[in-house]
């Protein structure tokens, strides 16, 4: 075996900060002088091998396997598989009508089960589906379950998080190289963190919870570049907005899409996860950000699991490559009733909205809501025209809500600028309307009105009301809505 | 798994192969009950008893190891249009319900396609019913993009429809379709849902790759199946996994 760039063994497990191309799990020991060879990269050694994107990295590694191709059906390792109130017991009934009654999961420390959907309502079943999944974590001593008992108070649950997306990747479970399965189509929001995430469902899921691995076809990637200075006044969900409209929501079928570039440097976690969560939106089966300093910087503190990074070759083949100016966008909405039906903020001026919907995995995770906060202030204390729904991602996100100054506002947290601004007490933190749920979740819309929403999606019924009318939009759009009473560029308060 | 655990087994030759006839009988058409109606459109396992039972994923597992393919599907169609999203197959508010228990399977399938805007002026699953008339689903492109629900397949796998052909699929209920069994995901080469209407009865013969429209007397070619036939042909996920020693038999 030829010799190649090999760490030494006390670094191989932690992040590198540099581009490696070392070969995963391969130690060499030269105990006896081997002739001297180039140093070549891994992917240019041995048999002739075909460079390789990140994702099929990852992927090879999975299924231990020194190459993969797109199109090639491969068992798959799982590291973590998440799931939720809505489909863990659907999950869970089929793992045990398959594996049997008395049947283990495959590993109690890769399980992580997080309620989220339908938490805070009265709705009978929808309570019963968290009692399924409490009663199947102690069965099987599940060690990551975020359990919920008492629904009138989120803060007297100490294990309670919320969205289960946000909380995967505060608690730590998200790590460069892993392959993270969940049963939600937004898994993919893991990306972020240079892993393969995607969405299953219970099936594929109940398979996963005995087996602990999966039968996964390679994606080809897309590979999308972002050069520029971010201006102030977008966000992440601006640009996902833009490539979305660009290849529309079957754009990125069975692929994967790779986003690169300085704006991508540039962006912190949360924004990033908001780039890779709507990958699925563009029909996407996963996203992924190669991780950095950024990633690492993150990580720091929330995980003990060494991981180990991987990136696309030099050489990798991708199928076809995006290239974008970020300083040539401006912010965007997503019409009704489609994620792809891209149209310019401003363009929208003249659209009155009855109600404004800051939330979700997509949009009510703590740089949302500062970002929402900083147009109010903006505005100079003028006061929402519209009831302006504002549900933190989790307990954390509630916390930060509630706790962090914002930047140039003289010390005010966000709750304080929200409740100045007249928008709605910010709520317990859960998936929430984002996806209508139980008649009576809080800022469901229940009547066909118009709404502009940091969520992910608006089909037809999707908040609630079939003839409910959904702009989806960055906190800053989001925000700037809210204060006009019609879709509104945030330029307008932000320049 | 639902595609081939089969009540009893039943010889190909009850699959419904003539193209040239319509072979319901009369006193089918009175109701909309999908096992009176043209009774072939139950989808990978034939039931030939005249009860509502299906067999389909979370029946009770059999003892009887022989299965059955099914090589056609018959029946009335439903069309729809692109990119059918899983909010509409089965809107959130009904999520509550647990796919693998038995009676919320079937109200699952009372609310397939409940989610369509009213442009759709036909029910899919008429108000008041728990089961559809149409066995077979005529989409456009991207069929059920959206959400990764099971619930989604499973709703409509639930009503009674035996097999979905659709321009182009949504990766997470393509692959949903081929785990649970629930429904068929066949593709056509061309926009059927342009070329059907709701209410057309049709023939889809799997061996040769076509979709046969009596009333209109036309027919279509469709695709092969693909890297998810193995699967199919095995009988779904754990039964391909079994099959080839990924998880131990039972």
């Amino acid at each position: 075996m030829a010799s190649s760039l090999v760490p030494s063994p006390s670094t191989s497990f932690f992040h590198t900060t540099k581009r490696c191309h070392k070969h995963a799990s391969r130690k060499i020991y030269c105990s006896v002088a081997a002739p001297q060879q180039t140093q070549r990269t891994p992917s240019t050694t041995g048999s002739v091998k075909t460079a390789m994107t990140m994702t099929e990295k990852i992927m090879a590694r999975a299924s231990e396997k020194q190459q993969v191709r797109p199109g090639d059906n491969i068992w798959t390792n799982v590291d973590i598989l998440m799931t939720h109130d809505v489909c863990g017991p659907g999950s869970i009934g089929i793992f045990k009508k398959e594996f049997g009654e008395d049947a283990k999961v495959w590993d109690r420390e890769k399980v992580v089960i997080i309620p989220d959907h339908y938490i805070f309502t009265s709705d009978e079943r929808a309570n019963r589906n968290v009692d399924i999944l409490r009663d199947f974590c102690n069965e099987q001593d599940i060690k990551y379950f975020y359990d919920i008992k008492d629904l009138s108070n989120f803060k007297a649950n100490p294990d309670y998080k919320g969205v289960c997306h946000i909380a995967l990747a505060q608690e730590g479970h998200c790590r460069p190289g892993e392959v993270l399965l969940g049963t939600d189509s937004h898994t993919c929001t893991a990306g972020a963190f240079g892993q393969f995430a995607t969405g299953i469902g219970n099936t594929d899921a109940g398979f996963v919870l005995g087996a602990g691995k999966l039968l996964l076809k390679v994606p080809p990637t897309l590979r999308f570049v972002m050069d520029g200075e971010m201006p102030d006044y977008l966000l992440a969900k601006d640009l996902i907005l833009q490539i979305i409209g660009e290849i529309t929501v079957a754009g990125a079928t069975y692929k994967s899409m790779e986003f690169v570039g300085s704006t991508v440097e540039s962006l912190n976690m949360e924004e990033r996860m908001t780039l890779c969560n709507m990958v699925v939106e563009a029909g996407g089966k996963n996203g992924v950000i190669p991780p950095d300093s950024v990633t690492y910087k993150y990580l720091e503190g929330k995980t003990s699991v060494p991981y180990e990074s991987v990136y696309s070759d030099q050489q990798a083949r991708f199928l076809s490559g995006y290239r974008f100016d970020v300083t040539k966008l401006e912010p965007l909405v997503a019409k009704p009733h489609s994620p792809d039906n891209r149209a310019l903020a401003r363009e929208c001026k003249d659209v009155k909205i009855n109600r404004v919907y800051i939330g979700s995995c997509t949009g009510g995770k703590t740089e949302d809501f500062m970002a929402a906060a900083k147009v109010f202030l903006a505005s100079g204390g003028k006061k929402v025209k519209v009831p302006t729904f504002l549900v933190p991602a989790t307990q954390k996100v509630w916390m930060d809500v509630y706790s962090l100054p914002v930047p140039g506002s003289g010390g005010k947290t966000c709750s304080q600028i929200f409740e100045e601004a007249g928008c709605d007490t910010p709520a317990s933190p859960s998936c929430g309307a984002c996806l209508g749920g139980p008649k009576d979740t809080y800022a469901r819309m229940n009547e066909p009105q118009v709404c502009v929403s940091t969520t992910n999606r608006n089909f037809p019924g999707r908040m609630g009301h079939r003839e409910g009318e959904i702009y989806l939009a960055s906190p800053y759009t989001a925000a700037a809505s809210a204060l006009t009473g019609y879709v509104t560029d945030p330029r307008e308060f932000l320049q | 798994m639902a595609f081939f655990s089969s009540t009893a087994t039943v010889p190909q030759n009850l699959t419904f192969v003539s193209s040239n006839k319509l072979s319901f009988s009369p006193s089918s058409t009175t109701s909309f009950n999908f096992v009176s109606f043209p009774s072939f459109q139950s989808k990978f396992c034939k039931t030939i008893t005249s009860s509502p039972q299906i067999t389909r994923a979370h029946a009770p597992p059999t003892p009887s190891t022989e299965t059955t393919t099914a090589s056609s599907f018959h029946g009335l169609c439903y069309v729809v249009g692109d990119n059918i999203d899983t909010d509409q197959i089965i809107p959130a508010e009904h999520l509550t319900l647990v796919p693998s228990k038995p009676d919320e399977y079937q109200k699952l399938g009372s609310f397939a396609l409940i989610g369509l805007p009213d442009s759709y002026t036909v029910r899919f699953v008429e108000s008041g019913e728990t089961k559809t008339k149409y066995s077979i689903i005529i989409g456009g492109a991207n069929f059920g993009c959206g959400s990764s629900r099971e619930h989604a397949p499973v709703a409509l796998g639930a009503s009674g429809a035996a097999a979905v052909v659709a321009e182009s699929y949504a990766r997470i209920f393509f692959r949903n379709s081929v785990a649970t069994g629930e429904v068929y995901p066949l593709e056509s080469e061309t926009r059927l849902c342009e070329e059907c209407r709701t209410g057309d009865v049709v023939t889809v013969e799997l061996a040769e790759n076509r979709l046969i429209n009596h009333t209109s007397g036309k027919e279509y070619q469709l695709k092969p199946i693909g890297d998810a036939g193995p699967v199919i042909e095995a009988g779904g996920i754990f039964a391909y996994a079994r099959k080839t020693g990924m998880i131990p038999t039972r």
